[in-house]
């Protein structure tokens, strides 16, 4: 009678050992499934931008990306003026915004006070919860408009006299533009890069600090010649973040960048980036060849962002994942 | 002395052109927020949240498909993204912490989570607009999920790391399975972190227009066919503040308005939940 109870009492408790393995089992595949899930979704947005990109690529070979044509009438596609679009918007928008998010990022770690860095570090991160969208209407609406009306003129008086340069800054005051592309980018790249600066100078050592204090330094000089070479490897990875977006920004640049395939050799001329000729072009695009261009063109962007992020991850992985914004 | 001076006046200028720089980026923070208050503010009334979008020409007209198209999208979006970032956070966090796959995994989430998300959008039309010969709702959840993943995956494992190994050890030790210690000790320590970082991913996709372009489209219409394209406030932004109509204009206003608070709202709530939960962990 005892005997009969152990047994059975042995047996419950294998078989719910044996569930217990067999659910162990699964819950570690599942997650094991999903990680690689990960991994095949990146994998499958390559494939499916080369297949939806071949019939275009093998129609106009690797010309498509030195060709500055853009016509559906004939159905001719290159890629050219959006390439130059996207390099040069993106060029601008970090000739504004790497000055300015280093600033922001020493005042929020050297100069503000406690009760100040928190609002302003989240009001700042704010910034870049703001939509592209949002971007987009009030760069069209707003920005625009007072650039058009203010800066421009005096832009073209004084700069586009300059012999050389000049011609970058030459013609009639549109307010959209390339320039104005650029300086929206500029400020919806800034939360970016600033805060993986701010984050990187945190991870400064205060005795590393300190001693340039105890020597007499200045806040200043501490910053420039003890905090910024320390962190630079995580400076340059944060810029390249900041790059990254700014490539790949569709929605703000498509409203303020005037949407014209042509190279004009002045930045306050219309212009296009690969972004906007997709988002712009994509519904309308009646032939298959159409499509298939600007699903290359997309191929491009991919291409190009993808080495620009995966650099500066590699960059900021050698800090440690510390130093990595989360956004 | 002369020295001493210059190098003052050199510390003074720096700190405080910093200081400007702060200020530039509040400033548009301000302007943008400024704009929206006083474009959109007068468009809010009960028919915006109770009458559809106007067809071209005629006046009034409200955002309730648009609204409603937002909300069943970045719910469906959310609720194809979360399981999957949870679950591969997990693993990344508890069983391959070190493992090879896990770096690879770790690298290619942080590149799709700073991906250009008209790429996604590309990505979904491929793989399902294209072959159902139609733009489709459920095409534009599709695209929503995969830009939400990689948020969740990353604050999940952020948030399953900071967990005390030792309350993880006491478990063990009491003979819990490593999922029954994941499920009934990890998950609930981490529950607030792992909130916020689906509130930031709510706030993520609720805005992205660029990915919904070519996918989800737009519907002038109430639709509640996944397999149809369905209205969006993004989408209608777009559409309505490019049009010569002046209601329309006024519409795009508000809807920026609506959507711009909703995700403000929504940052905030996770900045202060995450604060709370750790004074590490800031940065969710």
């Amino acid at each position: 009678m005892i005997g009969a109870e152990l047994t059975s009492e042995a047996e419950r408790s294998a078989r719910h050992v044996a569930g217990q393995r067999l659910f162990e089992r699964l819950f570690r595949g599942t997650t094991l499934a999903m990680a690689i899930l990960v991994l095949l979704v990146l994998g499958g947005v390559a494939v499916s931008l080369v297949h939806g990109a071949w019939p275009a690529l093998s129609r106009f070979k690797l010309a498509f990306i030195v060709r500055q044509v853009w016509n559906p009438v004939t159905d001719e596609y290159g890629a050219l003026g959006a390439i130059y679009g996207t390099l040069v918007t993106s060029l601008i928008a970090l000739v504004f915004a790497v000055p300015i998010s280093f600033g922001i990022a020493v005042f929020l770690t050297e100069l503000a006070p406690a009760w100040l860095k928190r609002p302003v570090g989240v009001a700042i991160e704010l910034l870049a919860a703001v939509p592209s969208i949002i971007f987009g209407i009030w760069g069209l609406f707003v920005f625009a408009p007072l650039l058009q009306q203010y800066a421009q003129p005096w832009i073209i008086d004084t700069l586009g006299s300059i012999p050389g340069i000049g011609a970058l800054f030459q013609g009639p005051p549109f307010g959209i533009g390339v320039l104005t592309a650029g300086i929206v980018l500029a400020i919806m790249i800034i939360p970016f890069i600033s805060a993986v600066m701010r984050d990187v100078f945190e991870t400064v050592p205060d005795v590393l600090k300190e001693s340039g204090y105890g020597l007499g330094a200045t806040t200043w000089e501490v910053v420039w010649q003890v905090v910024v070479p320390y962190s630079r490897a995580g400076m340059v990875g944060g810029i390249m973040l900041g790059l990254g977006r700014a490539l790949g920004e569709t929605m703000a640049v498509t409203f303020v960048i005037g949407n014209a395939h042509d190279i004009y050799a002045s930045l306050l001329a219309p212009g296009t980036t690969i972004s906007a000729t997709i988002a712009n072009e994509f519904t309308e695009a009646t032939t298959a060849l159409y499509r298939s261009s600007l699903i290359a063109l997309g191929a491009l962007l991919f291409l190009i962002t993808f080495s620009v992020i995966a650099a500066a991850r590699l960059m900021l992985l050698r800090l440690g994942r510390r130093a990595l914004p989360s956004a | 002395m002369r020295r001493r001076t210059i190098r003052r006046l050199k510390n003074v200028a720096a700190l405080g052109l910093s200081a400007a720089a702060t200020l530039i980026g509040l400033a548009f923070l301000g302007a943008i927020l400024w704009t929206l208050f006083a474009e959109g503010l007068s468009g809010f009334s009960v028919s915006l949240f109770t009458q559809m979008t106007p067809p071209p020409g005629s006046s009034g007209g409200g955002l309730l498909n648009a609204i409603y198209g937002s909300v069943i999208l970045t719910l469906l979006g959310i609720s194809m993204g979360a399981p999957v970032g949870v679950l591969a956070g997990t693993y990344l966090a508890e069983y391959g912490r070190s493992s090879r796959l896990s770096t690879a995994v770790r690298f290619i989430n942080d590149v799709l989570l700073s991906a250009p998300s008209i790429i996604i959008g590309l990505f979904a039309y491929e793989l399902v607009v294209a072959p159902m010969g139609h733009f489709s709702a459920i095409s534009g959840a599709l695209a929503l999920a995969i830009i939400a993943m990689p948020v969740i995956v990353r604050t999940t494992e952020d948030m399953l790391t900071l967990v005390p190994q030792g309350m993880k050890d006491a478990s063990t030790a009491l003979g819990a399975y490593p999922w029954r210690t994941i499920v009934s000790v990890a998950y609930p320590a981490a529950r607030s972190g792992m909130v916020t970082g689906l509130l930031l991913a709510v706030a993520r996709i609720s805005g992205e227009s660029a990915p919904l372009l070519f996918t989800a489209l737009n519907n002038q219409f109430w639709s509640t066919n996944l397999r149809e394209p369905i209205a969006n406030l993004p989408v209608v932004i777009f559409t309505f503040a490019l049009s010569p109509y002046q209601n329309w204009q006024q519409l795009a206003w508000s809807a920026a308005l609506l959507i711009t608070l909703t995700i403000l709202v929504l940052s905030i709530i996770a900045r202060i939940a995450v604060s709370r939960l750790s004074p590490g962990g800031r940065r969710g």
